[in-house]
């Protein structure tokens, strides 16, 4: 069989063609595979509930607050920790997190389900801000209003991979207000530059705890 | 026969594509943290290479020249997405760490490289032969290379412990130490080709 020539008909025609196979075939993987790919991710999701609760907790089903899960764990029936899933753009993509707040607000754990950041540098939020180093830890910490230094805030954020750090701290602020059942937008909508704003929120209490964190 | 064997071994050494022709350094270096790591991203880019060499060798002749390359990427970026898909639904162990580097495989050079070198003006049969020689020409670089950061980095190999971790050299594992080792490499396989 001889080559094609190179007419417009001949290229138009063979460039579709194989993108209508290949189209076709990568819809008959989708299908094959979705079911496996979404038990992988609720197996997954389930042990990132767990791993940011206190042990030996019942977790119950999820409620949705301002359009986040919530699963509250409780204790010998009393209610002890909640795990939120929350979720914002980074630098490349949506970044997925699962974090648990104990009974005072404090962030016990958190989990990363999801993200598409630089590897080596965005890419490090899965274990950076629980590493006990400076001042980059939030394990502990109370969220709402947390911010990374170049925010004037108190974390750390990742060494050149400051909008990672920015969304990930804007997901678990955005974890805490449903985690007080708040309105989410009303939270995300004040920039965290714009602290007068926040601070006539709940956060007024917060702040001063923050730095007094900050100063030991 | 001896041309079919020629095609096999060429990937392996005399053409191996990260020793000898030093393409599709970004996956190389980024992924071979361990020997596990190395070897999966070796074999993803091994079934990709076989497949797209395979498909591209059949369509050759009903590909005008002039959008070559686009049908060339259309077909990678099949195979591409099928292991990527395959490797989310069946090994999420492995996905959560390649996850990210598996979809670099469509521009890695040497699948490109070897659809336009090669299987564009050759037979299926030995189209499909050089994508296995090739593949696993780059498998057995990347595993080495994983071995030996690994080995460095954390004293164990394939997982296995054999020295304690204390000892190991981190920058092994880290970016440096992946520029480090395939250099050394390198150096070693061209005095052992060279003799």
């Amino acid at each position: 069989m001889a080559k094609l020539e190179s007419t417009l008909q001949n290229m138009i025609l063979s460039l579709v063609i194989i993108c209508v196979v290949a189209a076709g075939a990568l819809a008959g993987v989708y299908i094959l595979t979705k079911a496996n790919i979404e038990a992988q991710e609720t197996a997954k999701k389930q042990a990132a509930i767990l791993a940011v609760l206190p042990e030996g907790c019942e977790v119950a089903d999820a409620e949705e607050v301002a359009g986040l899960k919530v699963y509250k764990a409780y204790q010998g029936g009393e209610w002890v920790a909640t795990a939120v899933e929350t979720s914002e753009v980074g630098f490349d993509g949506h970044q997925v997190i699962m974090v648990g707040f104990d009974a005072e607000g404090k962030v016990i754990n958190y989990e990363v389900l999801k993200q598409t950041e630089t590897p080596g540098l965005g890419a490090h939020i899965d274990h950076w801000f629980k590493d006990q180093k400076g001042n980059q830890s939030i394990i502990g910490r109370k969220a709402g209003a947390l911010s990374v230094r170049q925010d004037s805030g108190d974390v750390d954020a990742i060494t050149a991979a400051t909008i990672s750090s920015r969304a990930f701290l804007k997901a678990i602020n955005k974890a805490y207000a449903a985690y007080k059942g708040g309105d989410v937008e009303a939270q995300t909508g004040a920039s965290q530059l714009n602290k007068a704003e926040e601070a006539e929120g709940e956060e007024a209490n917060v702040e001063p705890t923050n730095e007094e964190e900050g100063a030991l | 026969m001896n041309n079919a064997m020629k095609t096999l071994t060429n990937g392996i050494l005399k053409e191996n594509p990260t020793f000898v022709l030093v393409l599709g350094m970004c996956p190389t270096l980024a992924t071979t943290t361990s020997a596990v790591n190395g070897m999966a991203m070796g074999l993803a880019t091994m079934f990709v290479l076989i497949c797209s060499n395979i498909v591209i060798s059949l369509l050759k002749n009903v590909i005008p020249d002039k959008v070559r390359i686009p049908a060339f990427i259309v077909v990678i970026a099949t195979f591409v997405t099928i292991v990527q898909l395959v490797m989310q639904a069946y090994l999420p162990g492995i996905y959560d760490v390649l996850g990210l580097f598996i979809p670099l495989i469509v521009v890695n050079c040497i699948v490109l490289g070897r659809a336009e070198a090669f299987a564009a003006k050759n037979s299926v049969g030995l189209s499909a032969l050089d994508g296995i020689g090739m593949g696993l020409g780059f498998t057995m670089a990347l595993t080495l290379l994983g071995a030996v950061r690994e080995l460095l980095g954390t004293g164990a190999c394939f997982g296995f412990q054999i020295f304690p971790d204390n000892y190991g050299a981190l920058l092994f594992v880290l970016a440096p130490g992946a520029f480090i080792a395939l250099a050394y490499l390198m150096v070693i396989i061209n005095k052992i080709q060279n003799k």
